[in-house]
């Protein structure tokens, strides 16, 4: 392939108090791939967003974001990539004592050079995208989880960004509001051509909204493919955990786990 | 930071700084004044009782001015803006820090410096010498009270003896102090909230802790700064 990824996470390693999380990752995030990352909980999915976004530093290898290397780059220099992705957080981390318009306002008021006039049509426009239009004057504790998340949404868009990354967005939501954030997420992505990784356990929701899946298992990127390749996947972890059986190796490994 | 003044901007967010200035500083005002009014007024009492023996009640005026403007003002603002302010704004932040907000404000590209810290570190060291007056104030009209009512020193003597006791070397002494106190008080404080760990007994814990290094700072650093210029200006 000789397009340029977006992200290429190069030989990454990431320990925490010397227990190594991920164990040389290996993953390519090209332009307009819907990427799912799958994985048990706990096993680094998150961890790797907070890589992308220079918030935690590698152990060893590289991050690179088009031709920046993410985990080399200056304090202003990483703040300038950050506006360019967004981030929508598994608890939505709206700031509770802002309300939903002023959640939304921060990060035009904060890095851009908008008139006030200019932000409130933004606000609203980016609002009426997922759909939570009137909701301005609501503080973050009176919406509901799937309302949250969706302001969250609405949040990571107002700069516009090249690649959005969804921390578990379905966690916590009934299946009806569930299926609503992923049909928002194929939408919004597929209107604004953007990049977006995805992490999720929820193998309902990956199928729906996958272009590309990657597996993480131990540490490392066990399979990485499209999601028909998934299905048909021949490799026991993989197998288990899209049939979500309570037989092979993921079981295997929580017993030996218990018995050590 | 320095983008910001690149960019033309403050580091900070007035609006911000005005609405934590309002929440935090002018709610201090009462509790300050009745701290100090009572302090002021027992202060009064047992130092004229000692100092009646010997016939020097009238120093009581000049006593409490100079220990209140230069010592006292600033030390009791300082314990109660630690227990009060500093409290308050590390379990503000390590709330914030537990729910992943300061990290949302981090991804966004934003930096908490200038949404979180900033604010909250300036409105300290600015109220911290305007409550030190409302200290002084309050401490001087118990002190007078009682020095009218139990040792016979009227209003008026009082505060001539106040005013020509004091100078302005005590008033600069006090606001300087008070002002160090309060980015000391702020910092412990933002440096507790922001570095949280552990849900809700990680705020509990880092609340205790800000409060307790804060008054532990505030009262060392006092004492620092009296030995320092106790020397200096012998």
């Amino acid at each position: 392939m000789t397009e340029t990824p977006l992200v290429h996470l190069n030989q990454v390693v990431l320990a925490f108090s010397g227990k190594p999380v991920l164990k040389g990752i290996e993953l390519k995030i090209f332009p307009r791939d819907r990427l799912v990352i799958l994985g048990q909980s706990g096993g680094g999915k998150s961890t790797m967003l907070r890589l992308i976004l220079g918030i935690l530093k590698p152990t060893a290898g590289e991050i690179k974001y088009k031709h920046l290397r993410v985990n080399r780059l200056s304090r202003s220099k990483l703040n300038l990539l950050r506006s360019r992705i967004g981030m929508v957080y598994q608890y939505s981390a709206l700031i509770s004592s802002l309300n939903v318009r002023e959640n939304l306002a921060l990060p035009a008021r904060e890095l851009g050079r908008k008139s006030e006039s200019e932000i409130d049509t933004l606000v609203e426009e980016k609002l009426a995208l997922v759909g939570m239009s009137g909701t301005e004057s609501k503080m973050p504790s009176e919406l509901s989880g799937g309302m949250r998340k969706r302001v969250s949404l609405a949040r990571a868009l107002m700069m516009d960004p090249e690649l959005m990354l969804f921390d578990e967005p379905s966690a916590g939501l009934d299946p009806v509001m569930s299926s609503v954030i992923d049909e928002l997420i194929i939408n919004l992505t597929e209107k604004t051509n953007t990049t977006s990784v995805i992490v999720t356990h929820e193998m309902d929701s990956a199928f729906r909204i996958a272009t590309r899946m990657a597996m993480l298992w131990q540490g490392a990127i066990i399979q990485d493919g499209s999601p028909e390749e998934f299905r048909s996947s021949e490799d026991p972890v993989v197998r288990q955990f899209v049939t979500g059986g309570v037989e092979g190796p993921m079981t295997e490994q929580l017993s030996d786990a218990d018995n050590t | 930071m320095a983008d910001n003044v690149r960019r033309g901007r403050l580091p900070f967010r007035p609006s911000a700084l005005f609405a934590q200035t309002d929440r935090t500083a002018v709610g201090s005002v009462p509790l300050v004044l009745m701290v100090s009014f009572f302090l002021g007024l027992t202060m009064a009492l047992l130092t004229g009782y000692q100092l009646e023996k010997f016939g020097a009640e009238r120093l009581i005026p000049s006593l409490i001015a100079i220990a209140f403007t230069r010592e006292l003002g600033p030390l009791i603002t300082g314990i109660v803006l630690a227990a009060r302010i500093g409290a308050a704004f590390t379990a503000e932040l390590g709330t914030m820090q537990v729910a992943e907000e300061v990290e949302a404000i981090e991804a966004m590209g934003i930096g908490p410096l200038r949404f979180l810290v900033a604010p909250g570190l300036l409105e300290n060291i600015g109220a911290m010498p305007c409550l030190s007056v409302c200290s002084v104030i309050a401490a001087l009209i118990g002190s007078c009270l009682i020095s009218w009512v139990s040792l016979n020193i009227v209003p008026a003597f009082f505060f001539d003896s106040v005013l020509s006791s004091l100078l302005v070397n005590d008033i600069v002494t006090g606001f300087f102090k008070a002002a160090f106190f309060g980015l000391v008080i702020g910092l412990i404080a933002c440096f507790k909230g922001l570095t949280v760990q552990g849900g809700a007994e990680g705020v509990g814990r880092a609340t205790t802790g800000s409060v307790v290094i804060a008054i532990t700072s505030v009262i060392g650093f006092d004492s620092l700064f009296n030995i320092i210029v106790t020397q200096y200006t012998k």
